[in-house]
């Protein structure tokens, strides 16, 4: 019997927001500083304190919503999401729950490799909150404990929440690796999940073909603890097959049995059922009374529209009609960065050749910045000076592979493209000195002449590689081209 | 009765209240009441009345993204029932 069935991923992310404060006190936001340092009556929730919202995290969620071409809500507000937690200290988060301030954009997705059609993934919605504290339990050595360290508590979170338009694992990697990308672009978060700014949480079900054609969804579970888009990738496909082999031995559909939580371990490689926070399904809504709406107009979200600058789907389109370059390649370039485009144009603009500039950025200048674990920035080479070196290679006066030598020198020296060519010996030998190279050649090796004259065209190569040992600037498709001639002209005369 | 004893002890165990049945049943006739006397407001007829997020007509309350200077952990680890000098201390929580 075959039955098939269908993936479908919905996916909620929580940024942290780049913001020197806290979302409702000055408290700082810096991570890994001493537990309970960043902490004050405000954000630990003591009677009678009132909070007050930090513009930028306001701003910076603008224009992230926007950047994801939400609908802004004209009116918004926030409300108190109830439930106990040693480490939510006021017994409430401050979210948003029925005004949230967006809602209805999208995020395209593509697979340079064309492993999947081109996509828009909806977002249901954007919404600012603020983060809880951090437990930490001492299982191992059965502590009675739990540790509470609250400098996370109150720091601005972005919620963004996808529909469930994603149908593989690697959508979903896809999905989260251009939300990434778009969130640098913006300069709105760091995005690092070592130090949590970057959190996700998948929403998985399936719709399953009976043999009889019917669509059956199966129940939804909710995949925590994925710590890299990695085990994003792989939680979802062990899901997968995991829900089909449940769907087989039971029969369950969606709605015969509550949502399930269930988290991933990364080291057995599944996923585990979660306890439940107790009654935590019923959060009891209600608007902060602490805080007052917020009011956005239309000029106001033109005017974040103005400022997103160039986001990452553009710049990939405009990449490869200004330069010339493939999809795949504009999009390696793009991944990297903004600096990393500057410099690829910089390149590209003053050598004349977009192929040509992305192929040594792809192959050199992005292994050294990964070897040197360094960025752009910090590349030893101007944009100016490898456009330089790349005239010289186009224009003939050295061939890529000694191209390649005068880079690695630089890298290292610092020096002009001139200055390290002299270096290196190479210069171009003029026609009159190749020609008397080649005629030495010809006369030292009457056994290759004889190869040659046979029919043994491999014969001119080792006529190559012996003129390069005499003298490493020849250009081998000329030297070839002169023993050939010299071959043929003694056997004519 | 417009509440339950079931919904009362439903709020109790929300609000992490551990009430006895002489407790439970006070509550339940109390909390009744409050919520009849409310409950007078729907006689009003409000069809055609906004709900009201706010109660004063403020909006944009901002502040500047600016530092201040945290507390110090000794004086807010103090209102705590214990702490370990770093952090609170509370009954083990297991799991997430």
């Amino acid at each position: 019997m075959t039955t098939r069935y269908e993936l479908i991923i919905g996916l909620e992310v929580h940024v942290q927001l780049l913001t020197r404060t806290k979302l409702f006190c000055g408290c700082s936001t810096r991570f890994g500083a001493p537990p309970n340092t960043q902490t004050c009556p405000v954000c630990v929730g003591m009677p009678g304190v009132l909070p007050v919202m930090n513009r930028r995290a306001f701003e910076l969620a603008l224009k992230t919503a926007v950047a994801l071409r939400c609908q802004i809500a004209p009116f918004t507000k926030w409300d108190r999401k109830q439930y106990y937690y040693p480490d939510l200290p006021k017994g409430y988060q401050i979210s948003q729950y029925d005004l949230p301030f967006s809602s209805d954009g999208c995020l395209e997705i593509s697979d340079p490799k064309g492993r999947f059609e081109r996509k828009r993934v909806g977002i249901i919605r954007v919404h600012l909150e603020e983060d809880a504290g951090k437990s930490m339990h001492d299982e191992a050595h059965g502590r009675a404990d739990s540790r509470i360290d609250l400098n996370r508590a109150g720091v601005p979170l972005l919620e963004i929440v996808s529909q469930p338009d994603m149908r593989s694992p690697l959508e979903a990697k896809a999905y989260l690796t251009e939300l990434k990308l778009l969130l640098s672009y913006l300069g709105v978060s760091d995005c690092n999940m070592q130090e949590g700014s970057l959190r996700v949480d998948a929403n998985v079900n399936l719709h399953v073909y009976t043999p009889d054609g019917h669509l059956v969804p199966t129940p939804i579970v909710e995949i925590k603890n994925m710590n890299s888009f990695r085990a994003v990738e792989r939680a979802l496909a062990y899901e997968a097959e995991r829900q089909f082999k449940v769907w087989q031995e039971t029969g369950q559909r969606l709605g015969d049995v509550p949502k399930q939580t269930r988290g991933w371990d990364d080291v057995a490689n599944i996923t585990r059922p979660q306890r439940h926070k107790e009654e935590s399904s019923d959060y009891r809504y209600f608007p902060d009374p602490d805080l007052v709406p917020v009011i956005v107009s239309e000029a106001e979200v033109e005017a974040v529209r103005q400022s997103l600058g160039e986001l990452p789907a553009e710049m990939r389109n405009r990449l490869e009609v200004a330069y010339n370059i493939s999809p795949y390649d504009s999009d390696v370039l793009v991944n990297q960065g903004q600096a990393l485009v500057a410099y690829f144009e910089q390149v590209a603009q003053q050598c004349g050749d977009g192929k040509l500039a992305s192929n040594w950025i792809q192959q050199d200048v992005l292994r050294t910045l990964k070897e040197r674990t360094i960025g752009i920035d910090e590349y030893p080479v101007s944009a100016q000076r490898l456009a330089e070196l790349l005239r010289a290679v186009r224009a003939g006066r050295v061939d890529t592979m000694r191209g390649r030598e005068v880079l690695a020198r630089m890298l290292d020296t610092g020096r002009t493209v001139d200055e390290t060519m002299a270096e290196l010996g190479i210069a171009q030998l003029d026609e009159a000195q190749l020609m008397a190279l080649c005629k030495e050649l010809v006369a030292e090796n009457p056994k290759l002449v004889a190869d040659v004259r046979a029919g043994k065209l491999q014969a001119a190569g080792a006529f190559v590689g012996q003129a390069k040992r005499k003298n490493p600037n020849v250009n081998p498709a000329r030297v070839r081209e002169l023993v050939l001639e010299l071959i043929q002209g003694q056997s004519e005369g | 009765m417009s509440l339950t004893r079931e919904e009362v002890e439903k709020v109790s165990l929300l609000g992490r209240l551990r009430l006895t049945e002489e407790e439970l049943a006070l509550m339940t006739a109390q909390l009744g009441q409050i919520v009849e006397y409310v409950q007078l407001l729907s006689e009003l007829n409000t069809d055609d009345v906004e709900p009201m997020a706010h109660a004063v007509e403020l909006s944009n309350v901002f502040r500047d993204d600016v530092l201040v200077a945290s507390y110090d952990r000794a004086e807010m680890l103090a209102n705590a029932p214990r702490s370990d000098g770093e952090c609170y201390l509370v009954p083990a929580v297991l799991g997430e």
